[in-house]
Order: C-alpha cells, then structure tokens, then sequence
C-alpha cells in the first residue's frame, strides 16, 4: 500500500492528523460570528470568501481542556458530507508521508468522545499521530431545543 | 461529436423575456456553416418538447370546444412542423407517427370526423409517442427500434371508425382554405404505403407555414416558401398574428390580393407587406395602420421577443449578482467612513447600478406559474377518465410570477395536490347527482400575490374530508391515541393527513393512495419557507391553500444589534419599529413584559434573553421594582409572526439592508431561532432570524409548525377544551379583575381625567367628534377602591363599546391584558352585569356582560337603538 500523506496540528499538546484530501485549506485566525443557541463545540460563523463556512472547537469536541483565554486558534477548512466545516486548533503542523504499516486500532482503555472520533495512530518516530475521523468530528447533534 | 448530454433536460431552458434582444426567426436565417448538425438536433428537441406541450394542452381544450377552428389550425401546424422536421433530419419513424396523426388531424379539420373522447386519447397517445420518441432521440440520437405500429395502426383505425361530423364543420372547413385532392408530392418521402394508402385530403397543402416562428415576430411576413406561385388560392394561410391574417380576418383585404402581395415579396420584394399592399392599391393605409395596432397589442400578450438562456447560466448569473451586492455593501461602507467626495459619488453610482441590476436579474429567474399549471389539463382529463370522472378545470392567476427555483420546487406538490383533489375530492358524476350537484365536478386552481408572498389554491367542489373518517384513520394507524383523536378540534384534523403514513382513500387506485402524499407535500412547501393549509366542509369541497415566499435568494432585511452581534430580521414579518425613551412604559402582566401600543397590548419578547446571550437575572423588566428604575431607551421592533403580534426588544436598530440569504452549516439546521446566515457589509457573517420560530422559542405561539401530533400530544391538549376566544382583562378596584369578551370591545382609549364632562347627571365625553355617554364599572361592580390612587390618576383608560349607531365608554381602572383562553365558565350566584366567573391565569375573573350594564346604566339608550337600527 501506498504512503498517506497527513495534515497534521496540535491540540492541547497531542498530535492530530487528517487526511490531506480531507482538507480544502488552512488558514489563520478568523473574524467569528458567534451563534447563539448553538452547541458549545460550534464557536461560530466564518466568511470564507463569501462562503459562511460553521467553525467547530475541536477541543471541546474532543473534550479537551480549553484554551486558554486570549489564545489564538488556526482553523483546518475540512470537506465533509454536510458541506465545508472548519475545525479549531492550536497550532498547524506539517504535512507528512506515513506508512500503512505503523497504523495501529486505538487501545481498548481510550473511552469516551474521542474514541469515536479517532480511527486510530500511527506509530511515528518519538510520537503518535492520531488520525482524525473529520466526518464524525463534523457531525454535531442539531442542537437540542 | 458532441455528447447528447449537452441536451439534458428540455426543460431546462427558460424564455428570458424584455432583454430586448431581438432574435431573428430562426429559420428565416440561412444554417450557417458552423452550425453543426448537433445543434439543429438539440433545437429541434427543445422546440418540439414546447410544442408537444402546446399540443397536450390545446388538444384537451379543442375536446372541450370541438367546432374552434382555430384551435384544430394550430393543432395540426404543430404537428406538421414536427413531421417536416423530422424528415429533414431524418428520424423516419418519428415521421411516420406524425404523419399518422395528422392524417386523423386532417380529417378533423375537414368534418369529415367528429372529435371523440376517443379520438383525443388517440391523438394524446400519439403525442406522448413522439414524446417518448424525442427522449430516446436525446438518449441515442436516433429514434428507437420501435416504430410504433400498434399506435398508428389505432390512429388508422380512427380515421376511418368514427361517425362523420355534424354540418357544422362546413365553414369552418372553407375557412382553413380545403385543399384540392392529395398529390404524391405532400406525402413525406419515407412514409410506408399503408400510411398513403389513407391521406386521402392532403394536410401539407394547407399548411405552409415554414416553422414555428413567434407570430409576432413576423409583422414582416415571412416568405411562404411551400406555396406555388400563382396559386394564390392555396398559397397562404391568413395567420392571425400577421398583418395579412388581420387585414383579411377584418375583411380590410381580399385573399387573392395577400397572395399576390405575398408573391411580390417572394420576387424581391424587399419592403413591408403593408407598405406593398398600400403601394399596389389592394388595401387603404389606415387600415393597414389599424392591422398594425392591433397587431402590437397581440405582442403585448402572447409571446414577446425572447432569447433562450441556459438556466445554469442564469444561476451563474444570480450568484454573481448576489456577490456583487455584498461587495457594493462593502463599498457603501467604505466611502461612509472615508472623505472623499468622487469616492461616494462613484459608490453612489455603483449602488444605483448594482441595485438596478440585481432587480432586472430577479425578474430573469420569474417565471409565472402558469408553466407549472400548463400540464394540469391534461392531467385532468386523463385522470377524470380513468376514474370514471367529469372534471372541468378552472385556472385563475396564471401570470402570476415565481422564482425560478420555487416553481421547481412546488412543481410536484401541486400536482399531488390536483391528483388527490382528482381522485379523492370530487366524487363520481353519478355520485354527484344524487346528492343535487352539477354532475361535472369542479376543479379550480388560483394563484394571487398577497404581502410579498404568493398563495396558490387548489380547490375542488367534492365530497370534502371527512373528519370522523380521519379521526378513525388517525387511531387505526396509530397516529393518536383514541381519546384524543375525539377531542381535536376539526381544523387540526383535517392537518392530520399531513402526517407521514396517512392516506385515507379506502383502496389503493394507481392515482393515489398509497400513504405517501400529503407529507411529503407538506414537508416540500415547508423546505422553501412556505406553509400548506386546508379547509374542507363535508359535502361541499375542500380547499387547500400554499403560501410560498416570492423569492429565496435576495431579501430585503432589517438589521439590529444586540449584545455586540448583529442580526438580520426579514422585513416580511416586520410591522413597525417603536423607540422608547424610557423603558418606564413596559408594564407586565403576570410577569410576562407587555407594552400597550395603540392600546392593545404588544407583548414582549427580549432578544438576549431569548438567545441566551444575557443571564436570566440581568435587568429585567418582569420585577415590577426595577421597572421604574430601568433608565436607558428601548428599541422595540414590532414582528407578526402567523396571526401574532409581538414586540423584539434589541439593543440597537441599525438599517434596512438588502442580503443575501446563505443556508446554515448542517451543524446549526436544528436552531429554529435562524432562518440562516448573511455576509454583512463588513465582510463579518451576521445570523438571520427566524421570526416564528423566536416566538415558539419564546412560547408566544403554539408549536404550530411542529407537526400536529406533537401538538396534540402536549399536555395543554389533553385537558378539556371548549372553544377557545379572546378576552380583554381589566382591573376593576384593586382586587377584582374582569373579562370581556374581545368581539365586544371596539377599541381601547386613554384620556386624561379632564376629559370627562358632565351632560345633566350623565358623565360624557367627546369622542371622535361624537358625544358619548360613560359608564364607570366599579359603580356596576362594587369593588374595593384606593381613594387616593383614584384621586391621584391622571388618566383614564377607556373601553369604547359600540352597539349600532350608539357608542358607549366603559371606564376600568386598569387594563391588564389580552387573553386567549378555553375558560369554562361557572355561574355562581347572579350578579348584575356579570354573566359568570371563570378562571384565567390562575386567578378568578368575572365576565361582564357588556351590553347588561351599558342597558343598567344607561336605561332606554341601547333600546332605542336597537328598535331605531332594525
């Protein structure tokens, strides 16, 4: 099998990486509408070049710590089913080649909400990069009325 | 070789009318040489897809009215046009089918045929034939294996079955010019024997008619190519839309004279039919000038100079536009911040431009519905006859006109809509009769544009729904619990067939019936903002009736601030804006913050509060001790939502602004509270507001887009409920509190104390330039009164009651709220003026009975006007 790329960033000190042909783009901090009433992983609304792309928290998502107050995120523009989301987080890394071969499930004692939204790492060097699921990160339950 | 693909979708070409583009009739133009043969085809297909349509269209009216000339005429142009298409580019078989029908279609039109219902199926037949066969020409680029025998051999069979036409054909026959005997040479080449075999009245003589040009484009006439010169008597046929046709239909113009004129133009003849005609003595300028009138206003109403624009470029063409009104709204901002006097003034100019632009782009997406309705008579008539029906179809507002994509969208509600009138709401003529109808049941479609918004009707004057049958249903189903089936109210019945799963025709007819229908109806006119209602009383008909937007792309919008964030309103649902001062005037009833506006009371819905962005226990106006101390001045925008009123408090009232509405990300679709997203002026997104769905979150109305079962199953429902009306609450004294019955009040006024005035003992006022009598009604109830708080009053609030002529002043001492209750009432002991007691919001109210005290108070007055008015 072929080598994968990834585009990989940082939350909270982990390491996270999305299939690069999951990724339209990547940019820098953005001017966010909030939106009321919406699920607290959404943090708001961003103009994409006259496009009105949904911006989720992935660290909420992930049920993370939070950032801290002042911090600045990047945001990964992912395609998803439901159109173009873009996802939160601390820091972009680069783009890299791994192999099939030092993929591995996650381990039985992950739990909870990332478990579901992580299909599972690769091995790397010093590091494990863990392989989003950027379709189930992107569905969020219709907020509950 | 271009794909086929490039044809997709006849329909998909819309007439762009009033671009002023004027088009050349097409076959008039030489085929240029880089014109392939591809797109002779494509324009083939997509020309003769319209006139098919024309075809189902007319055919259906010619059966209603056999003896219309006119009609048979353009019947069997059309169809001849298809068939000399068709040879020319060589899809045989096509051709064979064509030729078939007109052959029949010949017969017709020389009496020697009467038109059957049979005859109609038959040519119906042959229409959906050629149809079926154009689709496979798009599909293959060539006509299909099958050649169609059994069809033309019905079509043979008919020719020749039918009894002959009663005498009244005969002038209409000489009209239409009648041909002399067949000649080889009409007959299309690739026509097979048996087909000669049966043309025995040639119809290709008749019909020279080069091509389905728009009449109106052919004031200059066009040569008439098939015509042999000096065979004037053949050579033409008067078309209406023509100056030749106008001159001789007013008898301005001898036949004979057209065809000679109609020949000088062949020779060369390079001026005008008229200026020849004038010029050559045959016919009198000002008749020509009249013909030229009338002419005009023919174009007026039939088909204008129109250009075909692929519908995904005028989509394209949208979205630009819709980028380019965000981009001048950046503009406008811009040069509002900066100085500089060109800036503006080109800003100024680019605004008018956009603004203009945007408009004239909308109307390109307008379509009227009556595209949409166009297929209904066929529709109708091929369901009418399969279910043993009589149906007559009646249409009004068919010009009405829609976006584009909503007219694609309600396409198939509609016609759902019409099947299910068809087959479940119109009962069978002999059904009809027994029961004192007119055997032939009605069906009517109407279409009218009401406050921005387009209503489309489809009623039919049928058996009406059953409501017993329904409620049955609904319980069989398992839709509802028994119980509570009996108790709904007969309106929300009747929108049980709404819900998924519901059908209740008792079999299941190939027409409808098969459960599927009505929601997904109603979930369809919802999808594009619009609401699907029904009204039906049994015996009589029902009524279904769909409120759609005009358009989803562009609308015009309010814009408010609050808390930092800004936010759309659609002007649709706005009623005014009111700025207060203070927010002293905020009164509450119960808690829930009301503002009187006009006197009525405007209840208030908080947008912070209602979006959460403030906490619950921030300065509010529910605590009545804080209500004297908020200082700062209120914005209200007044927003009718459904049948309510209610007042938006928001922090800030920006401007009024044209957006553009961008749907939410799938992450939001389930937040009622926005109708979706826009790109500000800024560049920043700003939310769009959903006004119904704030007032449900604000519990201001029921749930009324919920579906009815959820409703239903609320637990506000489940308890008795008799009918429900409004009341108008007042205090009267400090603890007591009455009811009136709204229908009883005309309206509510305040006056300062000193408007009261004495006329003898009576207390009088004047009012509207009347004087009218006033009636106190702590002196018809005895309450317990502050003294001091009544001496201290300034103002009085006034119920102005009028019965007849006479208008009477009911003074309260306070009124407290509208109300809509299901109160039963109790009578407890009599009290005079009271017509019992009830409970509204938790507290026991009396419900006066207005025209009692106004009677005690004030003897003789009402009396008389009473025996005065009748």
């Amino acid at each position: 099998m072929a080598a994968e790329q990834f585009c990989t960033f940082f939350l909270d000190g982990r390491f996270f990486g999305v299939p690069v042909p999951h990724v339209q783009e990547v940019i820098g901090p953005h001017e966010m509408t909030p939106v009321p009433l919406a699920p607290e992983v959404v943090s708001g609304m961003i103009n994409l070049r006259g496009q009105i792309v949904v911006a989720i928290d992935l660290r909420r998502r992930l049920q993370l710590p939070r950032r801290a107050e002042g911090g600045v995120s990047m945001n990964v523009v992912v395609r998803s089913l439901g159109g173009a989301v873009s996802l939160q987080v601390d820091e972009i890394g680069d783009v890299i080649e791994v192999e099939p071969s030092t993929f591995e499930a996650p381990p039985e004692t992950l739990q909870g909400a990332e478990r579901a939204m992580i299909l599972g790492v690769h091995k790397l060097e010093g590091k494990l990069l863990h392989v989003l699921d950027t379709e189930k990160a992107c569905q969020i339950a219709a907020a509950a009325e | 070789m271009r794909r086929s693909t490039e044809t997709k979708g006849m329909a998909g070409i819309v007439y762009v009318p009033s671009l002023g583009l004027p088009l050349a009739p097409q076959l008039q133009d030489e085929v240029p040489a880089s014109r392939t043969m591809d797109e002779i085809v494509k324009d083939f297909l997509i020309e003769s897809g319209e006139n098919l349509d024309r075809l189902d269209q007319e055919l259906v009216k010619l059966e209603a009215d056999t003896r219309s000339q006119e009609l048979l005429a353009s019947i069997f142009r059309t169809i001849h046009t298809i068939k000399g298409s068709c040879g020319f580019l060589g899809f045989a078989r096509l051709e064979k089918v064509a030729h078939a029908g007109e052959n029949l279609l010949s017969r017709l039109r020389d009496g020697e045929l009467a038109l059957t219902a049979e005859v109609t199926s038959g040519l119906l037949a042959m229409v959906d034939g050629v149809r079926h066969m154009l689709s496979e020409i798009q599909a293959t680029e060539h006509d299909g294996e099958d050649d169609y025998k059994e069809l033309r051999k019905e079509l043979k069979r008919l020719q020749g079955g039918a009894t002959p036409a009663p005498p009244a054909a005969p002038a209409a026959a000489s009209e239409a010019s009648s041909p002399p005997p067949a000649t080889a040479a009409d007959e299309p080449p690739t026509a097979p024997p048996q087909a000669d075999a049966v043309s025995s009245p040639s119809p290709a003589k008749t019909t020279p008619e080069p091509a389905p040009v728009p009449d109106t484009a052919a004031a200059i006439p066009a040569p008439a190519p098939a015509a042999a010169p000096g065979d004037p008597g053949v050579a033409y046929r008067p078309a209406p839309g023509r100056m030749g046709g106008v001159l001789v239909e007013r008898g301005s113009l001898k036949p004979e004279d057209l065809a000679t004129a109609l020949h000088e133009q062949e020779l060369g003849d390079r001026r005008r039919l008229g200026e020849i005609l004038v010029a050559l003595g045959l016919c009198k300028l000002e008749d020509v000038l009249a013909a030229q009138q009338i002419l005009e206003t023919r174009g007026r109403t039939a088909g204008v100079e129109t250009v075909r624009v692929g519908v995904s470029l005028l989509d394209k063409l949208m979205n630009l536009v819709g980028e380019l009104v965000l981009a001048r709204n950046q503009l406008l901002q811009f040069s509002n911040t900066t100085q500089n006097g060109a800036l503006s003034a080109v800003s100024q100019r680019m605004n008018l431009i956009a603004t203009e632009l945007q408009e004239e782009v909308m109307k390109t997406r307008m379509q009227p519905i009556g595209n949409v309705w166009n297929k209904f008579p066929r529709t109708v008539r091929d369901l009418a006859l399969s279910c043993g029906k009589e149906v007559r179809l009646e249409m009004e507002g068919q010009d009405t006109e829609l976006d584009r994509t909503i007219i694609e969208a309600i396409k198939d509600p509609l016609t759902h809509l019409v099947r299910n009138a068809l087959d479940h709401g119109i009962e069978a003529s002999e059904a009809r009769r027994r029961v004192g109808k007119d055997a032939i049941g009605c069906l009517k479609l109407r279409a009218f544009h009401e406050g921005g918004q387009v209503n489309i009707e489809v009623t039919d004057d049928g058996a009406g729904l059953d409501s017993d049958r329904i409620r049955r249903k609904a319980v069989e189903r398992g839709l509802l619990p028994s119980e509570q089936a009996a108790r709904l109210p007969e309106r929300d019945v009747f929108n049980l067939i709404f819900l998924p799963g519901f059908s209740t025709a008792e079999k299941v007819t190939n027409v409808s019936g098969r459960g599927v229908g009505m929601d997904v109806v109603k979930t369809n006119v919802e999808k594009i903002g619009g609401m699907v209602d029904i009204q039906s009383t049994a015996g009589k008909g029902t009524t279904v009736r769909v409120k759609i937007p005009l358009t989803l792309a562009i609308i015009p919008a309010l814009i408010v601030r609050c808390h930092g964030e800004r936010y759309a309103i659609p002007q649709i649902s706005l009623t005014e804006l009111v700025r207060l001062e203070s927010g002293k005037a905020i009164e509450t009833v119960h808690g829930a913050p009301v503002y009187r506006l006009r006197g009525r009371l405007l209840p208030l819905v908080y947008l912070s509060r209602t979006l959460k962005t403030v906490r619950e226990n921030e300065p509010s106006v529910a605590q009545p001790a804080t209500r004297s101390t908020e200082p700062l001045s209120m914005n209200i925008v007044v927003l009718q939502a459904e049948s309510r009123q209610f007042g938006l408090v928001v922090d800030e009232i920006l401007d009024t602004e044209e957006i553009v509405v961008k749907p939410l990300g799938q992450q939001l679709k389930g937040l009622s509270a926005y109708s979706g997203a826009t790109i500000m002026g800024d560049g920043r997104v700003a939310l769009i507001l959903d006004v119904l769905g704030l007032a449900q979150r604000a519990q201001l109305i029921a749930e009324g887009r919920e579906s009815v079962m959820q409703e239903s199953r609320a637990e506000t429902r489940t308890e008795t409920a008799p009918e429900q009306s409004s009341f108008l609450l007042a205090e009267n004294g400090l603890e007591g509190r009455v009811a009136i019955p709204l229908p009883a009040v005309a309206r509510l006024e305040e006056f300062p104390r000193t408007a009261i005035e004495r006329a003898g003992a009576q207390e009088v006022m004047q009012y509207r330039g009347q004087i009218i009598p006033l009636v106190r009604l702590s002196e018809i109830i005895p309450a317990t009164n502050d003294p001091e708080m009544q001496a201290a009053a300034v103002s009085i609030q006034v119920i102005i009651y009028t019965e007849g002529k006479h208008t009477v002043g009911l003074i309260v001492d306070r009124i407290a709220d509208i109300v809509e209750e299901r109160a039963e009432l109790e009578r407890l002991t009599p009290r005079a003026g009271v017509a019992g007691s009830f409970v509204i919001q938790r507290q026991v109210t009396d419900l006066l009975d207005v025209p009692a005290i106004v009677r005690a108070a004030l003897p003789g007055l009402l009396d008389t006007a009473a025996a005065g008015g009748t």
